[in-house]
């Protein structure tokens, strides 16, 4: 499945005055993969996803996206990036539609409303106002807003955190539509059984750096079931979450 | 209309406003000079000055009458003194209407003393619509209004859009910055419509503000104006990213010139020295060029110069947004 990479990420750092948020971080995502980025709060995972998307400028280290770099084609970037930000708020006084069609309008080759509407089920809503939607929906709508553009390869920063389990799972089967297109996606979470089910690789992020990557399977194998703290010794299958506490010791979400 | 807030603070402020205003300085009937005399009643002093239609006489004691001098209930006291033949006159010189009723009260006495006018003059008095304080101010309530409404609305909605990562979110598409930014400078054009027809259509039905211009120039006017202060909102809007910031940084902006630039009182009573620079701010190009027309019914040529002023604001203002607009 993995030919020449959709993402390459080389020895990125950015800092924040003295927080550094990202230090030396390095990985690749192949074409048509679903790759996630695990860590805890504050690990730099949203960080990484904006320099990968041209939204922030790194301090040093290099990006290459679909084989072009944010200096060299920014504007041909941008049509081929479909993106949900893990803060933006829609307006709310716009309708459903007509945030759609707003940012339908920004791309050349873009999808048709009714398509992505459909795709993430928010029929019935076309008309109403973004304020009125329940989070899901907003959060849905961010997605249909990444959607719209037709891009080549799409960035999720946390796309179904504070959703209910119907609401993940829709989520889930809207990335796995993407994907099954043949396009690549690459997204952040802290849920285990999201990115198990998700995703073809993993790299785990913390305090900046890549501590393990790989299938969700071979991370879970690795872990010497022995070694971790009770109760975790008494299972017989090892989640991401035992592969994260038997790096680092802490679990994934003691925020 | 999905800002009821807004609604309020365009359209209807601005009627309010425009409404008590004009009835404070309604029509009177004609001006006459309140006088107190420290005198009796039938003495000949009162009697010959309320022979005078143009002087309200009030007969008054000493203590009363310094009292009703200080509270202003008369500008003038009149005071015989202990020569026959002579009074005294206790006035503030810096009250006009006291100069006057000082100038009125003479006349009377002198006249009634026998002194003949060696020179005939007439009066004929002027209560045209177009010199009232009314027709003034609305024009200058409507530039305060086209400042406010674009450097308000714009800059609460892009910071807004800003604090809530609408704008980074917008970065991230192949959206045209410079066309996001000029579809704000558009929408201003759409409530413009309603802004202008409402407080005109207030001013010209209710308060009789004429409109002697050609309306074609005055629209034209008005979208100049709407635009340019357009790109001055979205100026004060390019770095701020939290409301209060940008309340500041607009009002900062707004407060010289809503004193400055003529909206309450002529920018004439303003130091010589400082003229110059009032004249190159846009709410006075704005408010000269809309009492131009309507009070004057001055041409497009004639209101040109404070075209080009008001077009240039708007121009480096824009460009000066662009340059400086904060994304994130
Ligand atoms: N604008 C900023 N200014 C200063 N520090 C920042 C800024 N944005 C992020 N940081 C810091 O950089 C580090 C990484 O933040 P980042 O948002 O990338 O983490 P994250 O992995 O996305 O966390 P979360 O799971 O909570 O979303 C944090 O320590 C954070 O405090
Ligand atoms: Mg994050």
């Amino acid at each position: 499945m993995v030919t020449s990479p959709a993402l390459r990420v080389n020895g990125l750092r950015k800092a924040y005055g003295d927080v550094v948020a990202v230090a030396g971080l390095d990985f690749e995502v192949g074409s048509g993969e679903c790759f996630g980025l695990l860590g805890p709060n504050g690990a730099g995972k949203t960080t990484t996803l904006e320099i990968c998307e041209g939204l922030l400028a790194a301090d040093s280290g290099t990006v290459e996206v679909l084989g072009r770099t944010w200096d060299s084609a920014p504007d041909e970037l941008r049509e081929l990036l479909g993106i949900q930000l893990q803060e933006t708020q829609l307006s709310e006084k716009l309708t459903v539609d007509e945030t759609l069609t707003l940012f339908q309008s920004f791309y050349r080759n873009a999808r048709s409303l009714s398509e992505v509407i459909d795709v993430v089920e928010l029929g019935e809503k076309r008309s109403a106002r973004v304020g009125a939607l329940s989070g899901g929906q907003k959060q849905r709508l961010a997605v249909a807003c990444a959607l719209v553009g037709n891009p080549q390869i799409l960035f999720l920063d946390e796309p179904t955190t504070g959703l209910d389990p119907q609401s993940r799972r829709q989520m889930w089967d809207l990335v796995s539509q993407f994907q099954a297109d043949g396009k690549t996606i690459v997204l952040t979470t802290h849920y285990m059984e999201e990115a198990e089910r998700l995703c073809d690789r993993v790299a785990i992020v913390d305090h900046g750096r890549v501590i393990a990557e790989g299938t969700p399977n071979a991370l879970i194998d690795a872990v010497d079931l022995t070694h971790l703290p009770p109760p975790e010794p008494r299972k017989t299958h090892a989640t991401l979450e035992d592969v994260f506490v038997s790096l680092t010791g802490r679990t994934l979400r003691d925020e | 209309m999905r800002e009821p807030d807004a609604v309020f603070w365009t359209f209807v402020f601005p009627i309010i406003l425009a409404a008590g205003l004009g009835l404070a300085f309604r029509q009177r009937g004609p001006d006459r000079a309140h006088v107190g005399v420290i005198a009796e009643h039938s003495s000949p002093l009162t009697e010959s000055l309320s022979g005078d239609s143009s002087i309200i006489v009030q007969s008054l004691g000493d203590s009363a009458g310094a009292l009703a001098l200080r509270t202003g209930k008369v500008a003038l006291l009149v005071m015989p003194t202990a020569k026959p033949d002579s009074v005294r006159y206790v006035y503030d010189p810096a009250r006009s209407d006291a100069v006057t009723a000082r100038l009125l009260v003479d006349r009377a006495l002198q006249a009634g003393a026998g002194r003949t006018n060696p020179v005939r003059t007439t009066d004929s008095f002027v209560t045209e619509a177009g010199s009232r304080y009314i027709d003034f101010l609305v024009p200058g309530l409507l530039g305060m209004n086209l400042m406010g409404a674009s450097i308000w609305g714009l800059g609460f909605a892009i910071v807004t859009a800003r604090s809530k990562k609408l704008l980074k979110r917008l970065m991230a598409t192949p959206m045209s910055r410079a066309q996001y930014l000029l579809s704000f400078l558009i929408s201003r054009l759409v409530f413009l419509v309603f802004e202008v027809i409402t407080l005109l259509g207030f001013g010209h039905y209710v308060f009789g503000v004429p409109l002697r211009g050609s309306l074609i120039t005055l629209a034209l006017i008005a979208i100049v104006s709407a635009v340019s202060f357009g790109g001055l909102g979205l100026l004060t809007a390019s770095r701020a990213k939290t409301i209060e910031a940008a309340q500041g940084i607009m009002n900062f902006v707004m407060m010289p010139m809503w004193i400055l630039s003529g909206v309450f009182f002529s920018a004439a009573n303003f130091p010589d020295a400082i003229q110059p620079v009032i004249r190159l701010l846009p709410l006075t190009a704005v408010n000269d060029a809309l009492r131009a027309n309507m009070l004057e019914g001055a041409s497009l040529a004639a209101v040109s110069p404070q075209l080009l002023i008001i077009a240039a604001w708007g121009v480096l203002t824009f460009f000066a947004a662009l340059k400086l607009f904060r994304w994130r």
